[in-house]
């Protein structure tokens, strides 16, 4: 059972600080191999998460998007079986894999049914150490990739994201996007793909949790039959970005009726110790929800957009602040003018008590809340892995919420608004707004 | 009774009946509304949501939109709230809401600590019949759905050209109207449009309530009682009668180009029967058949013989949804590979399903899938969200918990020959739509 200690309140608002204790063991294999682990048998099956860091950014020089299709073919195939055999083998034990990647990990998602554990494993393993990267699978993979490829290029927030990246990280592999381009991934070579699979997938580099029907000791015995056999040491992690960004507008023309925005600059990392004081700052100023001062001013008090918002994008090798909206073209100029107007709002004034206390009750009753399905309390405790937060964390996480003061945030929101180095990107035709650098 | 649901729960592979009703309870209150408690104890969550019998195919002529704009009205203000009042009151308790539309329900909810269920109801009953809208609230409300439209529809030409494949598939009923509503009739709803609508089919009557989680039933009940039994039922409510589809004797084709499409493909839809109360057989064997033929990238029937036998294609799908009030779409899509043209794909998706009635169903890939379906049952347990979804959408389409609860046992029974029948007598070319979708008006080979 997943046991919280949580304190029921007589008032509306929530006066003091929550607790979600879920109750994580850390089970280490007889080979090894470390997992996180809760423990919950009213549903007969398991989440299991794996994540090997590197992920998309380890794309050697000229290979661009190799990893990426490399992971889209990672069950294609493996062993005895081709695709479809694959397929059909995993089909017939309902169990699902689920392997995607980003620019810092690949991801495999499972779930896999109680009673055909060991089968839905033993079919897993045999994708992690005898994938088959087969040529017509490559081919036929490519294929899709390529289709994605030409869609994307009509699409002004993928035009953007481009743009964006390649002004904010130089040479860095940030720069450019996971699939690769048309002209990289039609050049890779089935020898390209085992490289990145090398290069990726491998145990100096891995984080796995399960949440479900399984015990400490299955946990342990299943880690080593799933991944004590794939190889010890993978390809060097990318080295740190440096956030090349300067405050501006780029417009990148783009014939659509709503022009797109993504706006930024660098931010935060996440063991600063104003983190937190940056996270519960910027919850007030552009978080999730209707309340954020963002969306007041944009979206509630002017119908700008449909959605606007910002963020503490934290990432391996790099942080920024970012955020994102879309209006419609004779809008957007206006829209940009409001965000940057509020940018320097909050640096210079801060944000009032009131808000920094709804903020507290929001973020400390939230918490406890996301941990309400195996494959939630799975990935949150593989993300806590990744970014080397204890397994203490979830105990002290709310209190370090609430210890953020008015005098931190007074110090914080000039480092993480800066107006004048504050820089749009904007695909679309807006109108009256200039390039600016 | 937790231990004794898992004890159960881990049967359900094997024995496919109706055994989460075990969890799920129902009641009506004496004006009318209806409810479902679903009880999940694993986390102190609860997932509170109240479901109207009323979407955008409910919509009077000339108003397209206003169902969903009338949703985003119903975050203003109400005799006993301030505008925005009710979303910063959920925020404030760590809790997250939202609204949404399709074309037969409208659907509110909160996902917030369990403790805090009175709260969030009092609120919910406060919208059922106090809406109180102002001037003030509605032009800047009706620009922030004109920029939802731009970002989802206008801004993709993929659902741009789905408004005009639906708009020509239905020849009558309202399903041809998209549900965000045409641009030119959502630019310019009114005040007096959103609180008409609003009184034709708002109220307990005509309402579902679905709460899910860490609840207790009987304190459920009480708690409606409180909040939503004093709502007196509203006798503008009346049976849906909706315009209807005439018989459909010509096939219709369209041709769409737009620069910003990537890859260009085919789609098709098919007008076929949706899920009726107690009368579902026809649309279980039209699941199976999207799935036997597109279920799988890998290993369904048009996959098979269109990306891997002999690669024509980079990728074809097959799609139906028989949770509708009227009648459903089966849908049917390739993107050819470079080289092929549209026309040759159209030919070599129609000849891959020519070839499958032919053929037959085989049985190892139908018992394949019908074992998905039994493994779907438990995955899905684990996300109480999604199970207070599919009640609360089953019950708003005018199915009852009855039919829901038979819907595993006419999965399982779905036979080839019911999956090759369903696909002769509804895969009809005369009541269906084909859509060529193009990046440039010239066809280049």
């Amino acid at each position: 059972m997943i046991r919280f200690v949580f304190a029921i309140f007589a008032t509306v608002a929530l006066t003091s600080p929550l607790r979600a204790a879920v109750e994580i063991q850390e089970v280490t294999s007889p080979g090894g191999i470390t997992a996180w682990l809760v423990e919950e048998n009213s549903i007969p099956f398991t989440a299991l998460e794996i994540r090997f860091k590197g992920g998309g950014s380890l794309d050697r020089p000229g290979k661009r998007g190799a990893i990426n299709l490399m992971t889209g073919l990672i069950e294609e195939g493996a062993g005895e079986l081709d695709s479809q055999g694959f397929a059909t083998a995993r089909d017939a034990l309902a169990a699902s894999y689920r392997f995607d990647v980003g620019r810092d990990s690949l991801s495999i998602s499972s779930r896999f049914l109680s009673e055909n554990r060991d089968e839905a494993v033993a079919l897993l393993r045999q994708a992690l150490v005898a994938p088959r990267f087969d040529q017509v699978a490559l081919d036929r993979v490519r294929g899709q990739v390529l289709s994605g490829l030409r869609s994307d290029e009509g699409d002004p927030n993928n035009i953007a994201s481009l743009n964006f990246n390649s002004m904010a990280y130089g040479d860095h592999p940030y720069h450019s996007l996971n699939k690769g381009t048309t002209e990289s991934v039609t050049a890779l070579t089935r020898d390209d793909i085992v490289t990145a699979f090398e290069d990726t997938i491998a145990l100096d580099r891995i984080f796995v949790a399960a949440t479900g029907d399984i015990s400490a000791e299955e946990l342990g015995a299943l880690l080593d039959t799933l991944l004590g056999d794939i190889r010890a040491v993978g390809a060097p992690l990318p080295d740190e970005a440096e956030v090349m960004l300067t405050g501006g507008v780029t417009v990148v023309p783009f014939n659509t009726p709503q022009s797109v925005a993504l706006f930024g600059h660098e931010g935060i990392p996440r063991n600063d110790p104003d983190f937190f004081a940056a996270f519960v700052a910027n919850q007030i100023f552009g978080g999730s929800g209707r309340q954020s001062r963002l969306s007041l001013e944009v979206r509630e008090k002017r119908g700008l957009t449909y959605g606007v918002g910002s963020y503490l994008a934290i990432y391996d090798q790099a942080h920024l602040v970012l955020g994102q909206f879309a209006s419609a073209n004779n809008r957007m100029a206006e829209a940009i003018e409001v965000i940057r107007d509020e940018w320097a709002k909050v640096a210079a004034d801060g944000l009032t008590q009131t808000e920094l206390d709804e903020a507290k009750t929001y973020l400390t009753g939230a918490y406890p809340l996301r941990f309400d399905s195996n494959a939630s309390i799975a990935r949150i405790l593989v993300n806590m892995q990744v970014d080397d937060l204890g397994l203490d964390y979830i105990d002290t996480r709310n209190d370090r919420v609430n210890a953020v003061t008015q005098e931190d945030i007074r110090r914080v929101v000039k480092r993480i608004y800066r107006p004048d180095d504050l820089r749009f990107v904007v695909v679309g035709r807006p109108e009256n707004l200039e390039n600016v650098n | 009774m937790r231990f004794a649901h898992a004890a159960l729960a881990a049967a359900l592979v094997f024995v496919p009946v109706s055994l989460r009703a075990e969890g799920v309870t129902s009641f009506t209150l004496d004006n009318g509304l209806e409810a479902v408690v679903i009880e999940d104890h694993r986390a102190p969550v609860v997932v509170h949501m109240v479901w109207y019998r009323v979407g955008s195919a409910d919509e009077p002529p000339g108003k397209s939109g206003i169902a969903h704009y009338l949703e985003h009205l119903m975050f203003k203000a109400t005799d006993e709230l301030a505008s925005g009042e009710l979303s910063e009151t959920v925020a404030k308790n760590g809790g997250s809401d939202n609204a949404f539309t399709s074309y037969d329900y409208t659907g509110y909810f909160q996902r917030i600590a369990a403790d805090r269920l009175d709260l969030v109801m009092g609120m919910e009953a406060s919208r059922m019949d106090g809406l109180a809208l102002v001037e003030g609230d509605i032009a800047t409300e009706r620009d922030v759905v004109i920029e939802e439209r731009n970002q989802r529809t206008d801004s993709d030409p993929g659902a741009l050209f789905n408004e005009q494949l639906n708009a020509a598939l239905y020849l009558n009923h309202h399903y041809g109207i998209p549900i965000i509503g045409w641009k030119h009739e959502a630019d310019s709803l009114t005040l007096e449009d959103a609180n008409s609508f609003y009184e034709q089919h708002y109220g307990p009557n005509n309402a579902i309530l679905v709460v899910a989680g860490d609840v207790d039933p009987e304190e459920v009940k009480a708690l409606a009682e409180k909040h939503y039994g004093v709502v007196a039922p509203n006798p503008a409510i009346v049976e849906r009668n909706r315009p209807s589809e005439p018989p459909q004797l010509a096939e219709r084709r369209l041709r769409y180009s737009d620069p910003r499409i990537g890859s260009d493909y085919v789609s098709r839809r098919y007008l076929v029967p949706e899920r009726n109360p107690g009368d579902q057989k026809d649309a279980a064997a039209l699941t199976m058949l999207s799935r036997v033929l597109g279920g799988s990238s890998t290993t369904s029937v048009l996959a098979k013989k269109l990306q891997f036998e002999d690669p024509q294609a980079v990728y074809t799908s097959a799609w139906y949804n028989g949770l509708t009030t009227d009648a459903a779409t089966f849908g049917l899509a390739i993107i050819p590979v470079p080289g092929v043209s549209l026309e040759d794909g159209e030919a070599l998706l129609d000849e891959a399903v020519a070839e499958f009635l032919e053929e037959g169903v085989d049985p190892k890939q139908l018992e394949t899938i019908k074992m998905s379906f039994r493994a779907q049952e438990i995955y899905s347990s684990d996300s109480v969200s999604s199970v207070a979804n599919r009640y609360g959408r089953a019950l708003t389409v005018g199915l009852t918990l009855e039919d829901l609860d038979e819907w595993p046992d006419l999965i399982e029974a779905v036979t080839e020959e019911d999956i090759i029948a369903a696909a002769r007598n509804f895969l009809d070319r005369r009541s269906s739509v084909t859509g060529f979708v193009r990046s440039s008006e010239e066809v280049t080979q």
